[in-house]
């Protein structure tokens, strides 16, 4: 932090001329570029004006415009792709623009909604609360034995670095097209990931803080609750975050080895035999607000239950 | 030279390799134990395919109608007709096959397919660049190789690593140096790892092919897409690892920026760097492996699975799946194998 303060301060000091050479070199840029396609200037424009904007903005970070940064970033890329496919007319089955996303959207609501129910809630949710349960359970059973625990570790940390969602075809062909299959896709696939964190996370407790518990007299599962699943839980979020991202890829990947006729992966997949781009970009926005979304709820509850952590403690 | 100043390197070797026999028990325990629980469920999962077939075969099996059979629990029926479980290990087609026919499937599409393979000495043509003849060949060339298709897929995920790893560094660089692109990229890069993208990869593939981009790239991009993120964050985090006292010193030295960057910054970001690697490589092969999923690609793992699902062949999937994961496993270990021996010479190792 003070160290860039004090670059802050050394770049102010260091006078105007230096960015003024640099307006210059920009502006002689976006003309050359205006002179040779006006559309080109135009984009370049819109560009290095957003990005001066946010220079400008970006000097002295405040809480707002930590914010307003990052949002006036994201809106510029917006504008960018909607400028430049309507500039330059591009062709809808290669890129829609966001405007046409938004329609597809609006109008047809109702078999996003379904579609965001069968893939997100029944496949991808029950999928990942049931993993989730299972590697707790297990690594809470495994925690009793350390011979288990060497053994697991390594095995479980090279598993969750496998290209598991390659299961989906065989998981599809055993529970059907139905949503079971592809919450057992998710089941398999935030498996791993979560029972390493637990296991790692149950050795976080200090000795120090195990020993207290012992001269309470504590029973194993009083200082299991009391203690080392509390101090677990950063651990085990970490894992869940992580996981919500993997819940999504996994339901929607395997819907496109079967589904019934409803799913964001059907959607997506015949969406696309059909060459209805703009539907398979509303398909993907509604999996990011989703995403967003499961991340989001995971990261809040993470605040409300760890709010002792360090991590969290800066946070207001 | 090495092993004449130190005197004992056989004694600390054998210790070596006793430690780590001792320290692997536990894994191997673990994998037989994983191993036993695929084989003992190999039973019921095929046990209502194989009472069906000995059923038709005309044997005496106890609900005789397929009807009371499908109302009995699998329990029960397997109780009952205790002599039809050794036809569910040997079944054709099984829901589930044995983990030995797996490896006898990856055996066939591998070693299994040379024909009269033998050294033929090193000529001076072309095709005598290995030594060895025409049949040999079959085993990386053949459609039906394993090998042939592994190399399919690991080709554009290395491809799309090094462009995706690339990238990703000068992105983390420009963040670190610039306080614009800081604020204005780094929420959406830590954003953008909650989002399913790689669920669209297919599609992506499609449109870059409608555009004219073949090949290796579209693949490639898709993977170096799913690396970038991760040496972008874990590369920043490196860039900024060291401390204000460390920052100092570089100050009472006068150093430039430049120098800074290439004497502190950078060196103190590797640790960093190849825990994202190894992230970062695992997330290009699954890339690559979706993107070759429902899009017809005819080479590949992904399309070996793909094809497998279509027409019911379990044992190829499993094939192409243990392929797989042996890829990821290698790749992995590759990094961390060089990571080892970098941060070794830089005397970081944990």
């Amino acid at each position: 932090m003070n160290a860039g303060g004090n670059e802050v301060l050394r770049r102010t000091s260091r006078g105007t001329s230096k960015s003024l050479v640099r307006l210059g070199l920009i502006a002689g840029l976006v003309v050359i570029a205006a002179a040779l396609d006006w559309r080109a200037g135009l984009l370049l424009a819109i560009w290095f004006g957003a990005w001066g904007l946010n220079t400008v903005l970006s000097v002295r970070p405040t809480q707002v415009t930590r914010f307003a940064v990052p949002v006036i970033f994201g809106l510029t890329l917006l504008v960018l792709w909607q400028v430049s496919v309507r500039l330059y007319d591009v062709n809808q089955v290669i890129l829609p623009a966001p405007s046409d996303i938004w329609v597809e959207i609006r109008t047809n609501g109702p078999i996003l909604w379904a579609d965001f129910v069968q893939t997100v809630v029944k496949g991808a949710l029950s999928g990942y609360i049931i993993g989730a349960a299972l590697a707790i359970g297990t690594a809470i059973a495994v925690d009793r034995s350390p011979f288990l625990q060497r053994g697991l570790l390594p095995v479980g940390n090279f598993i969750a670095a496998l290209p598991i969602v390659g299961t989906a075809p065989i998981l599809v062909m055993w529970f059907g097209f139905g949503w079971q299959s592809k919450a057992a896709v998710v089941v398999v696939m935030v498996f791993f990931p979560i029972l390493v964190n637990t296991v790692a996370g149950l050795k976080a407790s200090d000795a120090m803080q195990r020993d207290l518990m012992r001269t309470y007299a504590a029973s194993y599962w009083q200082g299991l609750f009391r203690l080392r699943l509390p101090a677990a839980l950063p651990f085990i979020f970490n894992g869940l975050k992580v996981c919500t991202t993997l819940a999504l890829i996994g339901a929607i990947v395997a819907e496109f080895f079967g589904s019934p006729i409803v799913g964001m992966g059907f959607r997506i997949k015949t969406s696309f035999g059909a060459l209805e781009l703009a539907m398979v970009w509303a398909e993907i926005a509604v999996a990011a607000v989703a995403g967003s979304a499961l991340y989001g709820l995971v990261a809040w509850i993470e605040a409300r239950m760890t709010f002792w952590h360090p991590s969290q403690r800066g946070k207001t | 030279m090495t092993a004449l100043t130190n005197p004992a390197p056989r004694r600390t070797l054998l210790a070596h390799l006793f430690a780590s026999l001792r320290g692997a028990l536990p894994v191997v325990v673990v994998v037989a134990a994983l191993l036993g629980l695929w084989l003992a469920a190999v039973a019921p999962m095929n046990f209502r395919l194989a009472l069906d077939a000995a059923m038709r075969g005309g044997e005496d099996v106890t609900p005789a109608t397929p009807d009371e059979q499908g109302e009995t629990g699998l329990v029960r029926l397997m109780i009952d007709n205790p002599g039809v479980i050794p036809a569910a290990y040997a079944f054709e087609r099984p829901r589930l096959p044995r983990p030995q026919d797996v490896v006898v499937e990856m055996y066939e599409n591998t070693i299994g397919l040379a024909r009269g393979c033998e050294f033929t000495g090193w000529g001076a043509g072309r095709e005598h660049w290995t030594g060895l003849s025409e049949g040999c060949l079959r085993v990386v060339n053949n459609r039906r190789s394993l090998l042939f298709h592994a190399w399919q897929t690991l080709a554009p995920t290395l491809l799309g690593f090094a462009i995706g790893t690339g990238l990703g560094i000068l992105l983390a660089v420009g963040i670190v140096h610039n306080r614009t692109m800081d604020l204005s990229v780094m929420p959406w890069a830590i954003a953008s790892q909650t989002i399913p993208i790689l669920a669209i990869a297919p599609m992506v593939i499609v449109v870059l092919n409608a555009v004219g981009v073949q090949g290796l790239l579209p693949k490639s991009l898709i993977s170096s897409y799913l690396s970038f993120f991760p040496v972008v964050v874990g590369m920043v985090k490196g860039l900024r690892s060291p401390r204000g006292m460390e920052l100092d010193l570089m100050r009472t030295y006068s150093a430039s920026g430049a120098q800074v960057f290439w004497k502190l910054r950078l060196p103190a970001s590797l640790p960093y760097l190849f825990a994202s690697l190894k992230i970062g490589i695992a997330a290009a092969l699954v890339g690559t492996i979706v993107a070759e999923l429902p899009t017809g690609a005819r080479f590949g793992l992904g399309a070996r699975l793909l094809s497998g699902s279509y027409y019911g062949q379990t044992v190829q999937i499993w094939a192409a799946l243990l392929m797989a994961a042996l890829c990821a496993a290698v790749l992995v270990w590759l990094i961390g194998a060089v990571e080892r021996r970098v941060l070794d010479r830089m005397g970081l190792a944990r």
